[in-house]
């Protein structure tokens, strides 16, 4: 029986199968940032040890970096942490790309883009949107503290095998919709734990036909159906867009990478222990109207009613509007809004930020929107403002930022206040995520800029 | 928070929240400390629950009602109820602190999420997976009777529920039975077989 692409990457990193007991299996690349690493070092501390294999760990710090100034931190909490990370990587000699500096931005967004995460590696990093370096063909998989530790201190973790399942997607995608729709789609259809337990392989002519930029943020949202892991084979989109990346092979070496980067695929014969096919044609954009990610809506439907729903849906349907002050079957296109956030590590990419700027260009933001327009590293930036975007997005009102987590999770100043609606290019529209009191809805690049200018929430196709 | 693990009887404190992220379980400003104490996690679990935006004590919350409001102690709401899916959401280890440095041993449901559930069991408290017919039935005994007490065996792998002697046996692999019985953490099953690491990488 043939091989899944996840199963061909696992098997090549097995230590050991612990007996009735989980694999250890060996890292190719930890990621830290400042949030989950500090009680990790602790611990190489109180046990007298170094890291094992310092040289494949990178780390920078993208949580508590501010968006406005990256002089300083004013929060002396936020600071300490940083300060913290950058004092741990001096002591472990590990490489950090310092806050401020052209190195710096978010880990799901540097990592791919300077060729530190590459095809057939093992990544890790204590977060769970790390799944999205498995657009590059990678196992990729958010980890806890305690494994940041395990990770440091033997390049190894301890995990039970998941079980595999293959998403196919097929077909044209219609104009306006765009990666992040079909993530939502799929999430909405899925529910968020419906691939728990499992690691997803994304598949189909659709995924094939997307940029890398697409695929980045199809697998960073693999964790928010439950899957730790989101996997692409590579291929010609993925070679391209990693040829000649800082870190990446150069030369001969190069293309003996390449050769080998082409056997990673499924196994035509492969048995996934669950596949499920979606359309793109039955995609369109995409919101959330609730407050986990697979409560979501086609832009121009109704939030669900409470017929044929049980109990304890019901219930919980019920405690989700309440929180968004959304009604049973309201439709919620032309709704206003008072926020909008372009970033993270699901759209803070070069492609998300061309999107944005092809529909703001040659309009004005509507006067009612506080925009936060994000980076997610300063590669991003530079290319931004090397391609004249910068401006294209200045003439229509808006303010191009510095690079940072930002608004996706209220960990620094970019907090959007109690009561405010927010429409969001992130990850999770939980209770409270973008600031306490916050509420948010979850969208495309496309379908916010498109609001950020009529000041409503907006399908991008009407535009 | 190392303590070893055998059987556990206790009372339990339900929380029938599905989908309780880890983001609930302890909000985002929590993760920008360094520290490790486990009272301040433990303070700080479902805090923005527990307390509204004046902290002042949420009166309807579970946690703040009279009969489930005391701290965990030997016996007493060392146990957690929780709904489906739980610990869903971000990878942050902050929450199996804010669990454990609560006091909380234990936390049954039907589903956990997979980063949270490693978690978990990194931070000694044990997961345990119940059909969702016997999750149903321990928050009713629960809820009726917030005195009921719930027992979970680890060494023969069964969780009963002493009001009506239902019992089922739940899952965990040998390796991570023998760690929590013998309180042993998986960085130190690492540290000891180095060298197997070392002829892998050399293979």
């Amino acid at each position: 029986m043939g091989k899944t692409l996840f199963d061909k990457i696992w098997d090549r990193h097995v230590v050991q199968n612990v007996e009735d007991g989980p694999t250890q299996l060996y890292i190719d690349r930890l990621y830290a940032h400042e949030v989950t690493s500090p009680q990790a070092f602790d611990t190489l501390r109180d046990k007298g040890i170094k890291a094992f294999r310092p040289e494949k760990v990178v780390a920078m710090p993208d949580h508590n970096t501010p968006s406005d100034q990256q002089e300083r931190i004013d929060d002396p909490i936020g600071r300490r942490q940083v300060e913290t990370l950058k004092a741990n990587c001096e002591e472990f000699g590990i490489r950090h790309f310092a806050m401020g500096t052209h190195d710096n931005g978010i880990i799901h967004v540097v990592g791919p883009e300077k060729g530190l995460s590459l095809p057939g590696m093992t990544i890790v990093c204590g977060d769970s949107h790390t799944s999205t370096h498995g657009a590059v063909g990678a196992i990729a998989m958010g980890i806890g503290t305690s494994e940041v530790a395990q990770v440091l201190a033997s390049q190894c973790i301890l995990q039970s095998k998941p079980k595999t399942m293959r998403i196919n997607i097929e077909g044209k995608l219609q104009r306006g919709v765009v990666a992040k729709d079909v993530a939502l789609y799929i999430m909405a259809q899925m529910t968020t734990s419906g691939a728990t337990g499992y690691a997803v392989e994304y598949a189909g002519s659709t995924v094939r036909n997307m940029s890398m930029e697409g695929r980045l943020t199809l697998s960073n949202l693999s964790i928010e159906m439950g899957s730790r892991a989101g996997i692409i084979a590579p291929d010609e989109t993925t070679f391209e867009y990693l040829k000649n990346r800082e870190y990446a092979p150069k030369g001969d070496a190069w293309d003996a990478a390449v050769e080998e980067w082409k056997q990673l695929a499924s196994d035509e014969d492969a048995v996934f222990d669950k596949e499920v096919t979606f359309r793109a044609e039955d995609i369109a954009p995409r919101i959330t109207y609730g407050t986990n990610p697979g409560a979501g809506i086609a832009i121009d439907g109704t939030v669900p009613t409470m017929e044929s729903l049980s109990e304890t849906e019901q219930t919980q349907l019920r405690g989700m509007l309440d929180y968004m002050q959304f009604e049973p079957g309201e439709k919620l296109e032309g709704h206003p809004i008072d926020y909008v956030f372009l970033g993270a590590c699901t759209n803070g990419r070069i492609e998300d930020f061309r999107a944005f700027a092809s529909v703001v260009k040659g309009r004005k933001k509507a006067e009612n929107v506080v925009a936060w327009l994000v980076p997610g590293s300063w590669m991003v930036r530079d290319q931004i403002i090397a391609e004249g975007l910068d401006k294209v997005l200045e003439d229509a009102g808006f303010e191009l930022r510095l690079p940072s987590c930002s608004s996706c999770l209220a960990m620094n100043p970019d907090k959007v206040p109690a009561g405010k609606l927010s429409i969001s290019t992130s990850n999770r529209n939980f209770v409270g995520r973008q600031g306490p009191g916050a509420r948010t809805i979850l969208a495309s690049p496309l379908t916010v800029a498109a609001s950020a200018i009529t000041g409503v929430i907006t399908d991008p196709r009407q535009i | 928070m190392k303590e070893k693990f055998d059987i556990i009887r206790s009372t339990c404190i339900p929380i029938e929240i599905d989908n309780n992220n880890t983001d609930n379980i302890i909000p985002a400003r929590y993760l920008a400390f360094t520290t490790r104490d486990p009272k301040f996690y433990g303070d700080a679990f479902m805090h923005d629950l527990r307390y509204d935006a004046d902290n002042k004590p949420v009166a309807d919350f579970v946690m703040n009602q009279p009969e489930y409001s005391e701290a965990p102690r030997n016996g007493v709401h060392e146990i957690i109820i929780g709904g489906q899916n739980w610990g869903s959401g971000s990878s942050r280890e902050h929450a199996a602190w804010a669990i454990a440095g609560y006091g909380v041993r234990v936390v049954i449901s039907n589903s956990f999420a997979d980063i949270h559930r490693n978690n978990l069991l990194n931070c000694f408290v044990l997961p345990v997976v119940v059909s969702r017919e016997f999750q149903m039935e321990l928050f009713r005994t629960v809820k009726a009777n917030p005195q009921a007490e719930v027992m979970v065996d680890l060494p023969n792998q069964t969780v009963t529920n002493l009001a009506t002697g239902h019992s089922e046996s739940f899952p965990i692999n040998k390796y991570k039975k023998y760690c929590l019985m013998n309180a042993f953490d998986d960085i130190d099953f690492l540290l000891d077989n180095q060298q197997m690491i070392i002829e892998w990488e050399n293979r």
